[in-house]
């Protein structure tokens, strides 16, 4: 790949192939929980750095939710200037480590990149991480902070955030920087959300990423309360009645969908969800020294597609079990997951069911999951999403044994909140219609953004979602523009 | 935030106890029905609980457990003046509560303690309140007292005839059906075979029946789905759609068969534990 996509640009300066990012390897990696990916070096993220073309109009900008001035924090990097990059960078993010790490840059701003045109884009992703990283693991005396810079919060402008999550920490992050008091309502006993209980360890590391992106929100003042259930122990009115001035509903994918099959409340299959939630939040791999139990599982099925299914296949392989595979009904092309999880899952011997769909589970008289049914599938016609869909093809069935179920095939909106709030006017599907300029719901000063408008998406369309309300609570609040 | 323990009874010694927190937040905001996920320590597990009783004035809420695991083993550790860990609530959807007449209340082992704030609301909403309890001797039976203090009537079986009927509460539960007409609704809170019993014996008498369920939870605010049971062939989540549902709708069968999915585990972290303070651990 590295000899094609070299090229040379306008200028004629001729660009070097994008800079690999070491990774621990896929043997020793799917015996361990530790991070898959191991960040660049010094001379790797200047060296990639130098790549940027430094263009007059980025687009990779306009790739990005939270807007990021990209072209200049990687201008800073190119010359050393490793605060100034994070400066920049944390001028509109508030969890450059978390970005840095589960984007799918491809998608976003290195998919705008104009280096793109030839598949190597500069890798701002890994840069992004490298600033983060670096950054936050420096002396706490060499740190100057960016807080200097951050106006003294005023106790009067008090905003809640319902929920933990990418979008509320966004929003946390955005209006503290600016001056105002923001408090954080999480229902489970850990702030973070999906980056939590959702995203594994080996992807995104809990104490060393997601608490030192949130220990920094502590320092600008953000107060967070956990075991707080917004529609159980408080109501959105009992916020303002205490003073709040604004309230942010960030509180994300809820009750999990299932297939609809039989079996399917057969013992050994799990949700994606309950999965992933044991042995995150759960920390169930490290169980019995941690209480929350999971199932090994030896012959391991996943079904879906997408990044939840590539995560939970792989923790399934870091458990133990012999064979893991991967059951979608399109093919390989559809795979939404992000590229580098996919590779990283078959790197690790996840094997792909391709054109297969579930069509029941079986189990053993205790109730316990033995094996599945799986319907070939082929490719039809393209549907209203432009995706050819999967037809099945007649008589083509198989079985394959299976002890461990995941389905990871999305979400359903949470009812808790929602049903405790019936003002909030809901989408056809379920979700909080919002404005799509401000991110404000049916109700006046209550904001809401992240899954629980859109339904399952990323975490940095939730942060830019949140970003959105935040520049609309900060400009009521402040005034201004 | 960690909240604290009033006061703690050792209702059956080494066995059931009951807690009084000091939990204002969610004191004020519980109902008859509701639950919370508790835990006790950083490495321990999130498990649900049903509120027994709130006293929205005082700022407190009861909880009752049977020391069957490790987290109620550790819970069983602490005292009056500890703080438990993380205290979430009030979860679930409130019990249903209307002026109906005679509501029956049928409560086993420890679910006496969590039917009784059921029991309460129904009395308060003006409901001829019968209360049917069993245990498997009388020195096992809970909240006699508590639920003689405001139920008319107060049914007792044991199983060795120690106190009350001798045989099963729904032996009692049949007898009153058979004579009272009045019964507008009848409500099981018990190990599952009994809520099953229970659910079978009102059935040919066409009686509302309500139960309570026990599923395993993770989370309990409706994200993981563990807690899904078949009702009326549709699956719910007993976290936010129960934890009540229509007895007679309820699949017990799959129910104990999913309470059954980490026996080995469960026994395994009991016995980490056992080794682990046996060695002078905590």
């Amino acid at each position: 790949m590295t000899a094609t996509a070299e090229r040379k640009p306008a200028g004629g300066r001729k660009i070097a192939p994008r800079v690999d990012m070491p990774c621990q390897p896929a043997k020793e990696r799917i015996r361990n929980f530790e991070e898959v990916a191991l960040g660049y070096t010094q001379q790797m993220a200047t060296e990639e750095a130098k790549r940027c073309l430094q263009c007059k109009n980025p687009k990779c900008v306009k790739g990005c939710p939270v807007e990021v001035p990209i072209r200049d924090f990687i201008g800073q990097l190119a010359k050393g200037d490793l605060e100034g990059a994070y400066r920049t960078i944390k001028s509109t993010n508030s969890l450059p480590g978390v970005c840095g790490r589960v984007c799918p840059q491809e998608n976003q701003c290195e998919g705008a990149c104009v280096l793109n045109a030839k598949g190597q884009p500069v890798a701002i992703g890994r840069l992004e991480r490298y600033v983060a990283d670096t950054y936050m693991a420096l002396d706490a005396c060499e740190h100057l902070s960016a807080k200097l810079t951050c106006p003294a919060v005023d106790p009067e402008l008090r905003v809640a955030c319902i929920g933990s999550g990418p979008a509320s920490l966004t929003v946390a992050g955005y209006l503290s920087s600016r001056g105002i008091k923001v408090t954080v309502f999480e229902a489970l006993h850990e702030v973070g959300g999906v980056l939590v209980y959702g995203i594994p360890e080996f992807r995104l590391p809990k104490s060393a990423i997601v608490e030192k992106e949130v220990q920094a929100l502590r320092t600008q003042e953000v107060d967070f309360v956990t075991n707080w259930v917004g529609g159980r122990t408080f109501s959105v009115e009992d916020l303002f009645a205490e003073g709040y001035r604004a309230v942010f509903i960030g509180v994300g994918a809820g009750l999990p969908r299932f297939l609809g099959i039989p079996g399917e409340n057969l013992t050994g299959v799990f949700s994606a969800n309950e999965y992933l939630t044991r042995v995150n939040l759960g920390r169930a791999y490290a169980f019995p020294d941690y209480d929350t139990p999971v199932y090994q599982g030896r012959d391991v099925t996943v079904y879906g597609g997408g990044n939840v299914a590539m995560d939970a296949a792989r923790t399934a392989l870091r458990l133990g079990a012999e064979s893991v595979r991967i059951v979608y009904r399109r093919t390989r092309d559809e795979l939404p997951a992000r590229h580098e999880e996919l590779e990283h899952a078959e790197e690790e011997g996840v094997i792909l069911e391709l054109l297969a769909n579930p069509v029941a589970f079986h189990g053993d008289e205790a109730g316990r999951l033995t094996g599945v049914t799986l319907q070939r599938m082929r490719l039809g016609e393209p549907d209203a999403s432009g995706r050819r869909s999967p037809v099945p093809v007649e008589g083509d069935t198989y079985e394959l044994p299976t002890d461990l179920a995941v389905i990871a095939v999305g979400t359903r909106p949470n009812p808790i909140l929602l049903e405790a709030t019936p003002q909030l006017k809901l989408s056809r599907r379920g979700y909080i219609e919002v404005d799509e300029e401000t991110g404000e719901t049916s109700m006046p000063n209550v904001f809401a953004g992240g899954d629980i408008v859109t339904g399952a998406a990323t975490v940095i369309l939730a942060m830019g979602a949140g970003r959105r309300a935040a520049k609309e609570i900060r400009r009521r609040l402040q005034g201004g523009a | 935030m960690p909240c604290k323990i009033l006061e703690k009874e050792r209702l059956i010694p080494g066995q059931t106890s009951k807690l009084v927190i000091d939990a204002p937040h969610i004191a004020k905001k519980a109902q008859p029905g509701n639950f919370v996920i508790l835990r006790v320590c950083e490495k321990g597990e999130r498990i649900p609980l049903t509120i027994a009783d709130a006293d929205p004035e005082r700022g407190t809420i009861t909880i009752v457990y049977l020391v069957m695991g490790k987290s109620t083993a550790l819970l069983e550790t602490l005292d009056a003046g500890d703080s438990i860990l993380d205290l979430c609530g009030p979860l679930g959807k409130p019990t249903h509560i209307e002026k109906a007449g005679t509501v029956i209340c049928v409560g086993g082992g420890t679910g006496i303690a969590a039917m009784h704030h059921i029991a309460k609301g129904h009395h308060k909403a003006g409901n001829h309140v019968v209360a049917v309890i069993g245990a498997r001797s009388k020195d096992l039976l809970l909240f006699y007292d508590e639920l003689s203090s405001f139920c008319p009537e107060v049914l007792v079986s044991t199983d060795d005839g120690s106190f009350g009927h001798k045989g099963l509460v729904t032996d009692l539960l049949r007898q009153r059906l058979e004579t009272d007409k009045s019964v507008s609704e009848v409500v099981a809170v018990g190990p599952v075979p009994m809520m099953a019993a229970v659910a079978k014996t009102t059935e040919p008498f066409g009686v509302k029946t309500t139960v309570s369920l026990n599923s395993i939870m993770v989370d309990g605010i409706g994200m993981c789905g563990a807690c899904r049971v078949s009702v009326g062939g549709e699956t719910r989540f007993a976290c936010v759609d129960g934890p009540e549902f229509d007895g007679h709708k309820v699949d017990f069968n799959e129910l104990r068969q999913r309470l059954a999915a980490f026996k080995p585990q469960e026994k395994a972290s009991y016995d980490h534990h056992c080794k682990c303070t046996c060695a002078g651990e905590k």
